[in-house]
């Protein structure tokens, strides 16, 4: 114990001997490095008393206290509190909740969105894809290029974005049918950057890193949403005080709705044949060959419809913001919406909720403390893996049951393969 | 009696390394036929190269009289042929019954539920451990699983690789007994690949022994079980 405590603390020495050990200061005529020994034992010391604070929990914790199969059916009994609560609590925030906080349920929620429909990818289909953010980019593209070139309004485009991000989720999918794993994710991350580059550089379509601007915002049945009110707009036709909550409100069951609908389709393909190929693919392209399912039109379809969610993401994202630029789209956006389905636990919906509300919200509550904010969020992540290292919500249902539905820990399986 | 499968002439290569040197097999409708040799002789190659993948690169594999050795691989296990392959390959984290609906991939959900009543008419086990994750499975319940599942589609001739791997005398008696009892109730038309030669040799009516990707003996089960060049190579001490 000692030892690996010893091993880490060196580990640290290295890695924080010129990350914190030196400073550079603009000085009169040139920059000069001052040495901090201090910080850097503070540092390494941290690391040591941590190390070893968290081997003694780990030795203390007793294995069969809380024994794997409890805890699942624990948390299977939350969920079924949890879910409801939280879409009781999320339909009701606009009755409550202030400008700012719905601002924030519109982020939480379209990462949410996201969220769900990367875990049809990744969660479901078991293909790990690192360029999702690409087709979040075509979605929000193809509104604002629609909207602002042909004079489409949202409701038209929306089906549309999805269908263009389908398109290029299938194209994706052709290159990549062959590869698995990390192959896969290198070349998934590679598309993602292509299209953001493609993006910039394509000034005369897309404005280049000036992006497009004026898109225009949705409406409910034709009625708009300008604050002024006045003729055609939702205030006017209702008689009532003109507001721009009310768009905000607006958005925010837009955004609402579509995150369910992606739910919904999740829920009910899991239920197909289709979404049982997905998850049988997840565990055994051989044996999925053997029993005759045709693996290239499974895994297509799986990056199609996890690409055209991505779609509608981006088409509200868009219209949200009024403004897209390339900036948007780069990828840390795809790190973060896997960093949720993964925190979520792979394929669990309540899971990739809770993941987005911790870590999307839980990084905008942290903004006073900006400069730590990098730091909490990878602190809470390393907790995560080592409290519980198959995500939050770990238990898998399974999509039918033969007479009563019994949930499986996940815990009570041995490592998968891969 | 037909041949409902018949190879000719069948060569398959991994990259440049010929796996198959020309293989002539013939099963007949109704049959157990198996196929014996020794570790890496190609057993298993032949049993994916029937289902395609990889593809035979000469020679003909005829099923139900048509040539389906282009074939994708989907295709091919659409036409009523199915493979329990090799280490089982049952999906770990889906329950039994998710499993055996898996191999019913295509059909109705009606269909299904009454191949499954046959199935657990089969091996009483997988009803019980409906719910359970397949991974959970002891080895010879999760052999009965990759039986049963190849028997979702309602084949009319099943490729077994190697179902007695890894398995007790008892479990693998009861396995054996349990394709004895499809064959003659159903007349399933069965290709067994088997390294415990004695037990398949006595439960197939016909055999064949490959040796480095090419048959070189071929009999009934009795005849083979006599020969002392079978019984030096592939019988010694195994009973
Ligand atoms: N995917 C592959 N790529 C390259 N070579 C392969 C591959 N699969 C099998 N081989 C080679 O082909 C030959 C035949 O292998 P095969 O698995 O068919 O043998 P087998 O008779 O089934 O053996 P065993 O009884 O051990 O299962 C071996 O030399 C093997 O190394
Ligand atoms: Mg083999």
């Amino acid at each position: 114990m000692l030892r690996d405590a010893f091993l880490s603390a060196l580990v640290a020495l290295g890695l924080f001997g010129a990350m914190i050990g030196l400073k550079t200061d603009v000085g009169a005529t040139a920059l000069t490095l001052t040495p901090r020994p201090l910080a850097v034992a503070v540092a390494v010391g941290l690391v040591f008393v941590g190390r070893l604070a968290l081997l003694a929990w780990k030795k203390a914790r007793p294995p069969h206290a809380t024994g794997p199969g409890a805890l699942a059916r624990r948390m299977a009994r939350i969920g079924h509190f949890v879910a409801p609560l939280l879409l009781a609590f999320a339909v009701a925030l606009p009755l409550f909740a202030g400008r700012y906080w719905l601002d924030m349920g519109i982020l939480v929620l379209t990462y949410v969105m996201l969220g769900w429909g990367l875990n049809i990818v990744v969660g479901l289909a078991g293909l790990l894809d690192l360029g999702y953010v690409a087709f979040y980019a075509v979605g929000a593209y193809a509104y604002a290029l629609l909207s602002t070139q042909l004079g489409l309004g949202f409701w038209t485009c929306l089906p549309l974005a999805g269908i263009l991000a389908a398109f290029w989720g299938m194209l994706l999918g052709f290159p990549v049918l062959r590869l698995r794993g990390d192959y896969l994710a290198i070349v998934t991350l590679a598309f993602g950057e292509i299209i953001r580059v493609v993006l910039l550089n394509w000034v005369s379509l897309t404005g280049g890193p000036n992006g497009i601007s004026g898109i225009p915002r949705p409406t409910l049945f034709g009625l708009t949403f300008t604050a002024g009110g006045g003729e055609g707009s939702f205030a006017d036709f209702f008689g009532i005080e003109p507001s721009v909550s009310h768009r905000v409100i607006f958005l925010y069951y837009v955004i609402l709705g579509l995150a369910l609908l992606t739910n919904w389709v999740s829920l009910r393909l899991r239920r197909l044949p289709l979404g049982r190929a997905w998850e049988a693919l997840r565990e055994d392209e051989v044996a999925c060959r053997s029993l005759g399912i045709n693996v290239t039109v499974t895994k297509l379809t799986a990056f199609a419809i996890g690409a055209a969610f991505g779609g509608f993401a981006g088409a509200f994202f868009a219209t949200r913001q009024a403004f897209v630029s390339p900036e948007s789209f780069t990828f840390i956006e795809s790190a973060v919406v896997l960093a949720i389905v993964v925190l979520g636990g792979l394929g669990s919906q309540l899971g990739v909720a809770l993941a987005a509300l911790v870590m999307i919200g839980g990084s905008e509550v942290f903004r006073d403390l900006a400069e730590y904010r990098m730091l909490i969020f990878g602190a809470a992540l390393v907790v995560m893996m080592v409290v519980r290292p198959r995500g939050l919500v770990s238990g898998r249902a399974p999509s039918v049951a033969l007479g009563s539905r019994k949930r499986i820990a996940a815990e009570m399986v041995t490592e998968g393969r891969g | 009696m037909t041949a409902l499968l018949s190879l000719r002439g069948v060569t398959a290569f991994y990259g440049a390394i010929q796996a198959l040197k020309g293989v002539d097999l013939d099963v007949n409708e109704g049959e157990i036929v198996t196929l014996i040799g020794a570790n890496g002789a190609g057993k298993s190659t032949l049993m994916m190269t029937i289902c395609g993948n990889p593809r035979a690169r000469d020679g003909q594999i005829l099923y139900d009289g048509a040539d389906i050795s282009a074939l994708p691989t989907h295709l091919i296990m659409r036409r009523a042929i199915a493979q329990s392959p090799e280490g089982r390959r049952i999906f770990p984290r889906m329950s039994v019954y998710e499993n055996l609906l898996m191999g019913a991939h295509g059909r109705s959900a009606a269909e299904a539920e009454e191949t499954m009543e046959q199935v657990f008419a089969l091996f009483p086990r997988m009803k019980e451990r409906a719910t359970q994750r397949g991974g959970t499975l002891s080895g010879g319940e999760q052999q009965m699983l990759a039986i049963g599942r190849a028997l979702m589609s309602r084949p009319r001739l099943l490729l077994l690789d190697e179902p007695s791997l890894g398995l007790a005398p008892l479990v693998v008696r009861q396995i054996f007994s349990a394709i004895r009892d499809l064959n003659r109730s159903t007349g399933l038309t069965v290709l067994l690949v088997e390294q415990n030669a004695f037990q398949a040799l006595r439960l197939a009516h016909r055999g064949y022994v490959l040796v480095n990707g090419a048959i070189t003996m071929a009999g009934t089960g009795p005849d083979l079980l006599a020969r002392p060049e079978i019984r030096a190579a592939y019988l010694e001490g195994g009973h």
